[in-house]
């Protein structure tokens, strides 16, 4: 049995701890808004946040996450009011979408730790999730507009 | 007509009546023969439409037509007979109906249609997306299907009130009696709505009076995508649903000898592993074990007729094939004649590799069979071939399969497979498995399952008169058809010739008196497939990477040449002028960099494009500006045309400069991401999208971005280093300098 | 460039397992603190060759891979940058959501290409960069004499990095598919001890 904490709930399973932390996730848990790309840690379709920190959950045994804090998309915010959420609807950024779940939670960290980034911030930030549909100039902007939100946000 | 034109007709414009009818029963013909019960209708779009009620039995709704739903809790439903991948249909179908319906906005939702012959594509005749049709096929008929409703809602307003239907108007989903002020809402019209004729006559707007069409509109399924509940096929989970992976052969069309399991059926929550016609099914209570249990199988394989294929081997015949002229695609002029009189001929051969669609989202399909009915949940492009393979294989009539059309992620062409090979292997899994199942394809599995785009050969003469303009071109094509042995054969295949092989360089438009396009199509074992912007992917490449060695020859400025053989091609001329201005044609540009021109028409699309490039001394290109212009009739979503742009634009990146399959022995040699990269941000380019304004009617949106960028960013290569691309994709290696190199 | 005396030395150690165990370590300590009284004291023309044994050994995908000249990592037997451009962050230990461990585990993941995993896994930090990409025999040689390329690290130290640290270790345990370097770690060990001993020579 391995007990972490999924989007602040105490949730309990029995896979064996070797179990890829993306199929826990998945197919024991039920939340299937983190994806499967690549299994390889290459794609960035399954990132999710362990302790705050952005990791590939298809490669992260269980064993990792055990009594740590698992953020996955769907606990985000649970109204679209994160900023990038709002700046992902008002630049229209998804087109498939399939990596989108992905590319917010690497987003996410980007502007937790960097309120303003730069372009170059972005291209170390997001080079590790592939975006098929060719969404990146708008996800550039959609970074950019998130953190004009949040400082707005922070100033009122 | 040349066989190019023909199948421009087939697939990409909206339905003429009287013009399509011969064609279509051409392919009901053939589709009978496949055997498969594929529904055809008859396309009559009001009678069609009439001939399903989309509400649900007992529900107080108003369902005019196959395609609107509206409940007294004023939700409109739009279904969508075209499925979402990406290109924003989801969005710009309820734009179509809405501009007439006039509901509220804010109330519509999509829901994605069943099968059924109402909800055939108008062109193509059956219920699938793709070619870049989905706009430009429902162009009229969402219009009409909204127009509909509108009409219905207004006349059991006015029957309610006793006035005449005249002195009704409609605003964001409220019918108004504009004498007296009386107003209705849509939802409080239903029941009386659902007791009226729909209107034979059905007038459309007219264009200046357009509130919706021509807005950037947000797209409605951004939200469910920013925050994890968008759902695809990958995501369905059924009561006592068990998830599998297949085992299929190393090289295409191998088949098993024998094969151990008991490793496989060691593994905790493997439940059953069970071979169907295309390998082995490892059933679990999950993928993980399925996994771990496929891992573990002994398969012994006979790998068949295809054992030794070799990329590298079909290289060098194809180049060697393509030395002797095949069969005659186009020919105008007497280009012998014109190449042996010319003051300076040149010859140039081009080749592009297979290349995979790899959508983020791998093949899925869930499929519960019961012993009198059959249900799948899958994304899908290509719904009544699905039906009708689905049926075959379960052993019941089509009219028992239902299938659910999730969101696609991503499609590019895949998920249209005329074989339908994800659908009836999941079928045939489920068969064996006794209860709902998941097939689920890993990256490994995609990458090395097969349906390609084509490889592809392309050798060039070209003869240019004493002042350097062209006046032959001779283009021997060398490659796989992809049509032959489909049911678009019949529309696409004509004399040898499959159009999807010649598209792009039989239809030439540049000016040039002495013309010839033949094409060799040598029968291999690699399954192929429709690959985004189909024949256009190479010769996009080809014939406008040779143009500008053509330009160079004569001494011209590449733009200026085209400007000269475009003269009565006015919409391309206007797009090309458009990105040279937009890009600063001739303007000074950074040490070290260049910028190439490319134009291309496709899926009655023109689109010219700018790149500016550098190149480094290890050979790494560096891709700094993207300039597109284009015009594709009128722009149903502005925002969404560009977006479309600037996707295929990467998609084109991607092809020009990461990614290849190749074999040995039979076997592809790409796995994964680490040998099949994709375009990352950090290489990702400043993307500019200029729309011509139009008043034509809308053409191809989704893919014809995609094949000026190869020939553009080859053609910029070429300019900042002198070194000129042949060869897709883009080698470091041949463009590192000297000094690099040796190192 | 091996030279006959060093190729006699290495005998005895390609008898012992090429392991990492800390054990077998000390054996192999133990096994050159025999074998020196057998060969001439080392001299300067020894401690050079064996610094070229020891270059190799560095500038084998596995060592150099963490050590490259810009800020990105590399990657695979051909040393191509890594795919998702990789950054060394302030620690060493990458930046925002692109974090060494949000990929790398504590050890190696089964199967090819797959990512390799150590607890430190990581480049050297940004104040000490310890390249090695491109450097020639010479200039590495010097990089490693140079306290203040190395982060203060006198050559004793440096042979402790090698012999002992436990990511320094991972080299000689890469994974599937990922080719070891040419020589084992006792070996290189054993050369770079020759090196010191000899008075760390640099050649020209």
């Amino acid at each position: 049995m391995t007990s972490f904490y999924l989007n602040g709930k105490s949730v309990t399973v029995d896979d064996d701890p070797s179990t890829p932390l993306l199929w826990v996730i998945r197919d024991t848990l039920g939340l299937t808004g983190t994806k499967f790309g690549c299994g390889m840690a290459l794609c960035g379709a399954c990132t999710v946040h362990l302790d705050g920190n952005a990791i590939r959950s298809c490669v992260a045994p269980l064993s990792r996450v055990a009594g740590k804090y698992v953020t996955t998309i769907e606990g985000l915010s649970n109204d679209l009011t994160h900023p990038l959420q709002r700046a992902w609807i008002e630049v229209d950024v998804p087109q498939c979408g399939y990596c989108q779940s992905g590319q917010i939670m690497s987003a996410a960290v980007l502007l937790e730790q960097n309120a303003k980034p730069t372009d170059k911030d972005i291209d170390e930030a997001m080079s590790g999730n592939i975006c098929r549909c060719g969404t990146y100039s708008r996800i550039r902007r959609a970074i950019h507009r998130a953190a004009e939100l949040s400082a707005e946000k922070r100033s009122s | 007509m040349s066989r190019a034109d023909n199948l421009s007709e087939l697939k990409h414009l909206p339905p003429a009546a009287s013009t399509n009818k011969i064609a279509r029963r051409e392919f009901l013909k053939t589709t009978a023969t496949i055997g498969s019960g594929l529904c055809i209708a008859a396309y009559v779009p009001e009678l069609a439409a009439r001939s399903v009620s989309n509400a649900p039995a007992g529900a107080t709704v108003f369902a005019p037509n196959a395609f609107i739903r509206i409940a007294a809790d004023e939700s409109v439903t739009v279904i969508a007979n075209h499925s979402e991948m990406g290109q924003g249909v989801y969005t710009s179908l309820p734009m179509l109906l809405n501009e007439e319906l006039e509901a509220d906005w804010s109330k519509i939702k999509v829901e994605a249609a069943p099968v059924d012959p109402a909800y055939n594509h108008t062109v193509y005749g059956i219920q699938m997306t793709g070619g870049s049709t989905t706009t430009p096929s429902e162009w009229e008929r969402f219009r009409k299907m909204g127009a509909m409703g509108r009409l219905m809602l207004i006349e059991a307003a006015a029957q309610k009130w006793g006035v005449p239907a005249t002195e009704c108007r409609v605003e964001k989903g409220v019918v108004i009696h504009t004498a007296t002020g009386k107003k209705a809402t849509y939802g409080s019209l239903v029941a009386a709505t659902s007791q009226l004729t729909p209107p034979a006559n059905i007038p459309l707007k007219d264009p200046k009076q357009f509130t919706l069409i021509g807005k950037s509109v947000r797209r409605l399924d951004t939200p469910s995508k920013t925050n994890g509940t968008a759902q695809f096929g990958l995501d369905v989970r059924i009561p006592g649903m068990l998830f599998a992976l297949v085992a299929r052969p190393p090289v295409f069309g191998g088949k098993v000898v024998s094969f151990d399991a008991a490793e496989t059926l060691r593994i905790k929550g493997v439940r059953a592993v069970e071979q169907i016609p295309s390998g082995v099914a490892v059933i679990a209570t999950a993928f993980w074990p399925a996994k771990l249990g496929r891992e573990k199988l002994k398969i012994t394989w006979d790998d068949g007729a295809n054992a030794n294929l070799s990329t590298t081997q079909m290289l060098a015949d194809f180049s060697k094939q393509s030395a002797s002229p095949g069969t005659i695609a186009k020919k105008t002029g007497d280009p012998a004649s014109a190449l042996a009189g010319a003051a300076k001929t040149i010859t140039a051969e081009y080749d592009v590799p297979y290349l995979a669609h790899c959508m983020m989202e791998p093949l899925n399909c869930v499929v519960d069979l019961r012993a009198d009915s059959c249900e799948l949940w899958t994304g899908t492009q290509f719904e009544t071939g699905d039906r009708a393979s689905a049926a075959r294989v379960a052993g019941l009539p089509p009219e028992k399969v239902k299938i659910n059309t999730t969101l696609l992620g991503g499609g590019f062409g895949r998920r249209a497979n005329v074989a339908s090979d994800f659908v009836v292997e999941a079928v045939h899994v489920a068969k064996v498995a006794k209860v709902p199942v998941k097939v689920i394809w890993t990256r490994e599995d995609d990458l090395t399952g097969g349906w390609y785009r084509p490889m592809w050969h392309d050798r060039f003469a070209a003869g240019l008169d004493a002042s350097g303009n062209p006046i032959a071109w001779t283009h021997t094509i060398v490659g796989q058809s992809i049509l032959t042995g489909t049911p678009f054969e019949p529309y696409g295949v004509k004399d040898g010739i499959d159009s999807a092989s010649v598209e792009g360089a039989a239809d030439l438009l540049y000016g040039i008196p002495n013309l010839q396009v033949d094409l060799h199509s040598p029968k291999i074992g690699v399954p192929v497939q429709w690959w985004r912007s189909v024949g256009h992917s190479h010769t996009g490449f080809s014939v406008e990477g040779f143009f500008d060695e053509v330009a160079h020859a004569g001494g011209k400025d590449p733009y200026e040449l085209r400007r000269t053989l475009l003269a009565s091609q006015l919409r391309m001329l206007a797009v090309l002028n458009l990105v040279a201005e937009k890009a600063g044609w001739g303007k000074p540009l950074a040490p070290g960099r260049g910028r190439g021109i490319a134009t291309h028409f496709s899926f009655d699309t023109y689109v010219a494009q700018v790149i500016e490039a550098s190149v480094e001394q290890d050979g790494t290109v560096r891709v700094h500006r993207v300039v597109c212009a284009v015009d594709c009739g009128r722009t149903i979503n502005p925002d969404i045309v560009k977006a479309q742009m600037e996707g295929g634009i990467i998609f084109g990146l991607t092809a020009a400069l990461k990614t290849e399959i190749t074999l040995e022995n039979g076997r592809v040699q790409q796995h994964n991401f680490y040998d099949y990269p994709m375009l990352r941000m950090f290489e990702s380019p400043v993307i500019e999208v200029y729309i011509v304004p139009s008043e034509q009617n809308p053409t191809g949106v989704g893919e014809p971005s995609v094949p000026p960028v190869a020939p553009a960013l080859a053609n910029a290569i070429f300019a900042a280093t002198g070194k000129r691309i042949r060869r897709l994709p883009i080698r470091t290696a041949d463009l590192a300098t000297a000094s690099e190199a040796k190192t | 460039m091996i030279t006959k005396k060093t190729n006699h030395l290495r005998l005895p150690f390609l008898l012992l397992s090429s392991a990492c165990s800390a054990a077998l370590l000390i054996f192999a300590t133990i096994a050159v603190l025999h074998a020196a009284p057998r060969i001439p004291k080392p001299d300067a023309n020894a401690s050079r060759e064996a610094f070229l044994e020891v270059y190799n050994v560095f500038t084998s995908p596995r060592c150099q891979n963490c050590h490259p000249a810009g800020d990105s990592p590399l990657q695979g037997d051909d040393s191509h940058v890594h795919l998702q451009y990789v950054q060394r962050g302030k620690d060493g230990h990458g930046v925002y959501g692109m974090r060494c461990d949000a990929c790398h585990q504590t050890a190696n993941l089964s199967g090819e290409h797959m990512p390799p995993g150590n607890p430190k896994w990581s480049l050297p930090s940004p104040e000490h960069k310890m390249i090695i990409v491109g450097r020639s025999p010479a200039e590495l040689c010097r990089q490693l004499k140079d306290p203040k390329q190395t982060g203060g690290r006198s050559l004793q130290q440096l042979l402790e990095h090698v012999s002992s640290d436990d990511l320094v270790g991972w080299a000689w345990d890469p994974g599937t598919g990922r080719t070891p370097p040419p020589l084992s770690r006792t070996e290189t060990v054993a050369q770079m001890k020759i090196w010191i001993d000899g008075g760390a020579a640099c050649p020209q």
